[in-house]
C-alpha cells in the first residue's frame, strides 16, 4: 500500500509553494458538491480509497488535484454515477468545441 | 481514460497507436482538466449540483486563510479562559469567533518551553483547511509525509527551526477523524502589542508546527 | 475533555493499549503500517466514527467505532531513532485496532 509512507525513507522536503490554478480549485469544489449532502453521493473516505487503488507509478507521476480527479473520476463510475464512455465523449466534446473556437 | 486498475493487472504493454497510454503513465498535458471539464458539466446536467453550487464552493474554500487560525491563537494569548476552551475543545472555541469547524472536531496542541509539537497526515493530506486554508505543496508531499514522523528534527531544520535537543518533540499524525492546530509560543518581546501586530507574526508555518513565531515574521 | 462523556468506551485515557498487527492485503485503512504491532497509551477518546473501511466502500450506515488518540514513545516506534529519548507520536486509531497491552 504505496500511500502508507510513513517512516520510508525520502529526499529533502520542498518547501517551494505553487498558486493553486483554477482547473485545480474546480476539482477540488466537484468532490465538496458531491460528498456535502445528506446522504453524500461520495465520500471523502472514498476518494482516499480511489487515490489508494491508483497504480503505484501513477500515483508517484500524477501532482495532488490530479490523483484527485483520476480517483473521483474512478469511484464514480464505479458507483454508476457516470460511464467511462460518456466521460470520453464529453472530453471529445468539449475539446473539439474549443479547437473550432481557437480556430 | 483514467484506467480501472483492476482491468490490466500484471500486464505492461507498450504504448500503441490507440488513445490510451499504458498503465501507470501519466496523460499528457491538459488531460487531466479536460477530464474535470467533462465530469463537472455532466455531473450538472445529471443535477448533482448547480454550477453555482460549485461556483460557491470554490468561493468558501478561497475565503479561507491562516489569517483565521492567526485570530484565533493571539485571542488564546490574550485571554487565559479563552485559551483553557481552546484547549479543551477546539470547535466549540473556534465556534466563538465565527469560524466553523466543519469537521467532527480540532485538537489544539499546545507548545511549552518543555514540548514542541508539529502536524502531518502521513496517509494522505488531512489539515485543518476551515481555519488555514489549503495546505502547501510541502506538507502533501511524500519527503514530508515520509520522514517528518521519523526524524521530526531533521526535517524541522529544513525549515530553519531547531528545536533544543532538552525540548521533547511530538508528532500528530493525522489519521482520521481529528484535525489538529499548533497553538504556538508567544515570543518575548511582545509585551503590549496591538491584536494586529501579533496576528501578524502567528504565520501558517507556526500553527502547523515547522516554525515558532518570530517578532519579525 | 468532554469527549469521551456518554461512551461505552473498552479503553479510557492512561490505559497502556497495543496495536493490532493485522496485514490485510485489501481494503482501506487509517491505522499507518509504522504504528502496528506497537504499543502506547491511551491520551484521549476522541468520539464515536463511522468506520473509513467501509465508507470507502459506500456503506455509510455501518455502526460507529470508538475513536481513540494514542501516545507513543518514537524510541519504542524507530529503533535507530535519533532524538529526545522523550519524544512522542500520537495517533487516531479506532477501537478495533487496539487490544489491551500486557
Amino acid at each position: 500500500m504505496h500511500h502508507d509512507m510513513g517512516g520510508q525513507p525520502a529526499g529533502p522536503v520542498n518547501t517551494a509553494a505553487h498558486e493553486i490554478e483554477p482547473w485545480e480549485k474546480r476539482i477540488e469544489a466537484i468532490l465538496r458538491c458531491m460528498q456535502l449532502r445528506d446522504p453524500p453521493i461520495v465520500t471523502v473516505d472514498e476518494l482516499r480509497r480511489g487515490i489508494e487503488e491508483l497504480p503505484p507509478k501513477l500515483y508517484d507521476s500524477l501532482s495532488y488535484y490530479e490523483r484527485w480527479i483520476a480517483s473521483l473520476t474512478n469511484i464514480m463510475v464505479e458507483k454508476d454515477v457516470l460511464s467511462r464512455a460518456e466521460v470520453e465523449a464529453r472530453m471529445a466534446k468539449i475539446k473539439a468545441a474549443r479547437a473550432k473556437e481557437a480556430a | 481514460m483514467t484506467h480501472d486498475p483492476h482491468e490490466h493487472e500484471g500486464h505492461e504493454h507498450a504504448h500503441d497507436h490507440d488513445t490510451h497510454a499504458p498503465i501507470g503513465a501519466k496523460e499528457p498535458e491538459g488531460y487531466y482538466p479536460l477530464l474535470a471539464d467533462a465530469v463537472r458539466e455532466l455531473l450538472i446536467e445529471k443535477g448533482y449540483f448547480t454550477a453555482d453550487e460549485h461556483r460557491a464552493f470554490i468561493e468558501r474554500i478561497d475565503a479561507r486563510s491562516p489569517a483565521l487560525g492567526a485570530k484565533v491563537v493571539v485571542r488564546a494569548w490574550t485571554d487565559p479562559k479563552f485559551k483553557q476552551r481552546l484547549l479543551d475543545d477546539g470547535k466549540k472555541a473556534c465556534a466563538e469567533m465565527g469560524v466553523d469547524v466543519v469537521v467532527a472536531n480540532l485538537v489544539v496542541t499546545e507548545n511549552t518551553p518543555a514540548v514542541h509539537n508539529v502536524i502531518v497526515c502521513t496517509l494522505c493530506s488531512c489539515y485543518p483547511v476551515f481555519v488555514l486554508g489549503r495546505p502547501p505543496d510541502w506538507y502533501k508531499s511524500a519527503a514530508y509525509r515520509s520522514r517528518v514522523v521519523r526524524d521530526p528534527r531533521a526535517v524541522l531544520k529544513e525549515f530553519g527551526t531547531e528545536i533544543d535537543a532538552k525540548r521533547e518533540v511530538r508528532v500528530h499524525d493525522s489519521t482520521a477523524d481529528m484535525r489538529y492546530l499548533v497553538l504556538p509560543m508567544r515570543p518575548k518581546g511582545t509585551e503590549g502589542w496591538s491584536t494586529e501586530q501579533l496576528e501578524k507574526i502567528v504565520t501558517r508555518d507556526t500553527m502547523v508546527g515547522v516554525a515558532e513565531c518570530r517578532l519579525a515574521a | 475533555m468532554s469527549w469521551g462523556e456518554g461512551i461505552a468506551s473498552r479503553f479510557k485515557p492512561g490505559d497502556k493499549v497495543h496495536v493490532a498487527e493485522r496485514y490485510p492485503a485489501k481494503g482501506h485503512f487509517r491505522t499507518p503500517f509504522y504504528i502496528r504491532g506497537k504499543t502506547g497509551v491511551v491520551e484521549r477518546i476522541c468520539g464515536q466514527y463511522h468506520n473509513p473501511e467501509e465508507l470507502a466502500f459506500g456503506k455509510y450506515d455501518g455502526p460507529e467505532k470508538v475513536l481513540y488518540r494514542v501516545r507513543f514513545d518514537q524510541k519504542q516506534v524507530w529503533p535507530d531513532y535519533h532524538g529526545h529519548s522523550a519524544d512522542k507520536v500520537e495517533i487516531e486509531i479506532f477501537e478495533h485496532w487496539l487490544e489491551p497491552a500486557k
